[in-house]
């Protein structure tokens, strides 16, 4: 037998800290585990005895990448408990700020965390040595959608305006004209980015993934749809506890979440396109397809160009809610509370984020339960990695290594979210 | 005359949620021109490229939770000739800090199925709890005009320049309307460290802290108008107790109201 050991400390451009250990034993990958040593925070316990009025503030702060998911999987459920829809101009602004975030957190990954790995540089800082105009163009590009955060939820991080039932302050329309002038500019941004994304070299590796994404009746799904997957899944965000189950394993302070009878799953940017396509805008559609998407992705490394339409379609559709706005009369909708459960589900940059709450008659939590997309995709990176390494077992260690990381990064984890991840330890076993 | 060293940069995370050290990549303004002032030696968020310590400043995010990293602020601080902790989790301990007040095997066996995997302290603590810190920048998230401030003070040889007042006289510049006074919305501003810019008071709701406590805050004089307001022991306790609960002034001021 033959063995080879490689091993990767502290796996970089992700967000939070982890490691991976891949066995390799007789030319043949034998286990590839992704381990998680973010140290766990305990948000679930520490929700319990606060107000609900809390739950969007405290939630945020479980990442700082994508704080808006949070806050808007935290209102929706507590929303659902209370019996209170939110609907016009609040809802749409909500759907606006999502957009900045999606612009935001997939234009952080695209330039400054993925794409140095298809042009070879350490990262985006090295990459603007030579490439200058392309990572000014990628900073100016996440600046727009932090630019909409900002407006509307007062900072780029942790924003402070969201509540349940709305917003403390609802901006006047001529506030959101300045945004529009920068949007405009972005969409076209955005147009280039997926042209540039397409060109670069991918690998042959298709995946039979089962994509799990939020569907919606006429919209390409950011807040609100039923939980939907490519192998016939279709139920309400209050099933979700039915069909899906959290469980944990000894490496990694993240559980892991999977179909109950079932298997790995995907959720994500190629989840969310490849489940809806017919929901993206036609310059959207149009751009996918010049950059030689079908209507469905299963090749991860393709993910940058998909998360890239998702960044032109959100400038599409945050033009579209600022054009269309009106002001509304009132910042939140009446909000009282009752003794209940809530379920919400939306759509965060990195894929579905599920919150449930059990709320007292006061509105004091009483439980909660939170899972996000990085927990949800951990055994399909796996199983990513045990899938593609195998083709790659002639490649020198640090060739081999860096490949790994980088499928690693296909999905964008954020580890930070997933503990509630990565050095690579390569052991080529005797 | 030759071109001075740059200075090397490294940035650190312990327990935290990434959003400090974002701050730095969400200068998109300025990110280049820092890259060019200083070699960015060791922050993983953003590179692949590890250059080996000595570091001549060092930014820390994230508080002390495990047993391995309250060994690894040691080795940071060792390696780094200035240590600045950015944001509330690492000048403070941060929202994980709740744990403190609490029991945390109860904590691991609500999240963990099997506790026994998880190695993890009873507390979550501040950086300075452990090593000595040069400067402490506050704010959950810091302010990145702050951080711009701070990098560029340590490269100037000379000491930032952050207000200490609170978060009040950031409003009167505002020109905002004290939501206290005008419409009886409790306001954590007259105790809370300035550096956010008044952002709440200004979006029509009460400061919740999230910079901590300032210099010399007198929180029980603004409990009693809290109580007035009609807050209750549970939501005064609430309100201290957040992003900065393991501050000091803010943890006494919480203790006053356990039941």
């Amino acid at each position: 037998m033959t063995r080879r050991t490689i091993k990767v400390e502290g796996l970089a451009r992700v967000e939070g800290e982890g490691a991976l250990k891949v066995v390799v034993r007789d030319g043949a990958v034998e286990t590839a585990e992704l381990k998680i040593f973010e140290p766990p925070r305990f948000f679930e316990a520490l929700l319990r005895g606060r107000a609900y009025s809390e739950a969007p503030d405290i939630t945020a702060r479980i990442c700082g990448i994508c704080p808006v998911a949070y806050q808007m999987s935290a209102v929706h459920a507590i929303e659902n408990a209370f019996g209170v829809t939110v609907t016009g101009p609040l809802r749409d602004l909500r759907r606006l700020l999502y957009c900045g975030e999606w612009i935001e957190s997939h234009t952080l990954h695209i330039y400054m965390l993925h794409a140095p790995d298809f042009l070879g540089y350490e990262g985006a800082i090295e990459m603007a040595r030579d490439h200058p105009k392309i990572v000014r163009r990628g900073l100016e590009l996440k600046k727009a959608g932090n630019a909409v955060v900002s407006l509307l939820g007062g900072r780029e991080i942790h924003p402070i305006n969201v509540r349940v039932g709305g917003f403390y302050r609802t901006p006047r329309r001529r506030e959101l004209q300045p945004l529009a002038d920068q949007l405009k500019w972005a969409r076209d941004a955005a147009l280039e980015t997926v042209q540039w994304a397409a060109g670069f070299d991918f690998p042959e590796c298709e995946r039979d993934y089962e994509f799990v994404s939020l569907r919606h009746g006429d919209e390409y799904p950011f807040n609100e749809g039923r939980i939907v997957s490519s192998r016939g899944l279709d139920i309400a965000p209050s099933q979700y506890d039915e069909y899906f189950e959290e469980t944990q394993v000894e490496r990694s302070t993240a559980l892991h979440a999977r179909l109950r009878g079932g298997g790995p799953y995907l959720v994500g940017p190629l989840a969310r396109y490849s489940l809806n396509f017919d929901r993206l805008s036609p310059l959207a559609q149009g751009a996918a397809r010049e950059a030689g998407l079908g209507i469905t992705c299963t090749n991860p490394y393709r993910s940058i160009v998909v998360r890239a339409v998702e960044v032109l379609y959100a400038c599409d559709e945050a033009l579209n809610i600022i054009n269309a706005y009106e002001e509304p009369e009132r910042p939140a909708a009446t909000v009282q509370p009752r003794a209940g459960i809530g379920y919400g589900a939306t759509e965060a940059p990195r894929g579905l984020l599920y919150h449930r709450y059990r709320l007292e008659a006061d509105g004091t939590i009483a439980e909660a339960n939170i899972v996000p997309p990085t927990s949800q995709n951990q055994a399909s990176i796996e199983e990513d990695l045990r899938r593609f390494i195998g083709s790659w077992l002639d490649l020198p260690d640090e060739s081999l290594r860096h490949r790994c990381e980088q499928t690693v990064r296909n999905h964008d984890p954020c580890i930070s979210c997933a503990t509630h991840f990565l050095r690579l330890e390569l052991d080529r076993a005797q | 005359m030759p071109k001075p060293r740059r200075l090397k940069l490294a940035v650190w995370k312990f327990a935290s949620c990434d959003g400090c050290q974002l701050s730095l990549l969400d200068c998109e303004d300025e990110l280049l021109a820092v890259a060019d002032a200083v070699e960015i030696a060791h922050f993983l968020e953003a590179t692949r490229a590890r250059v080996n310590g000595p570091y001549d400043l060092s930014l820390v995010e994230g508080s002390i939770t495990t047993p391995h990293d309250a060994e690894r602020i040691q080795q940071v601080r060792r390696s780094s000739r200035f240590l600045v902790t950015i944001g509330a989790c690492a000048t403070a301990g941060g929202i994980q800090a709740l744990r403190n007040f609490a029991d945390v095997r109860e904590y691991l066996s609500v999240v963990y199925a099997r506790p026994d995997y998880i190695n993890t302290l009873a507390t979550s603590t501040a950086i300075a709890d452990h090593v000595t810190v040069d400067f402490e920048l506050r704010g959950c998230p810091i302010n990145k005009r702050q951080l711009l401030e701070v990098v560029s003070a340590f490269l100037a040889g000379r000491r930032p320049v952050t207000p200490p007042h609170s978060v009040c006289v950031e409003c009167k510049l505002a020109g905002n309307v004290c939501v206290m006074v005008a419409h009886g919305t409790p306001c954590l501003g007259p105790a809370t460290h300035a550096g956010c810019g008044a952002l709440c008071p200004t979006f029509h709701r009460g400061c919740y802290g999230c910079y901590g406590p300032m210099e010399t805050p007198n929180a029980s004089s603004l409990t009693n108008w809290l109580h007035k307001l009609g807050m209750d022991d549970r939501a005064l306790q609430r309100i201290y107790r957040t992003f900065n609960a393991n501050a000091q002034a803010f943890r006494e001021e919480s203790e006053k109201h356990d039941p």
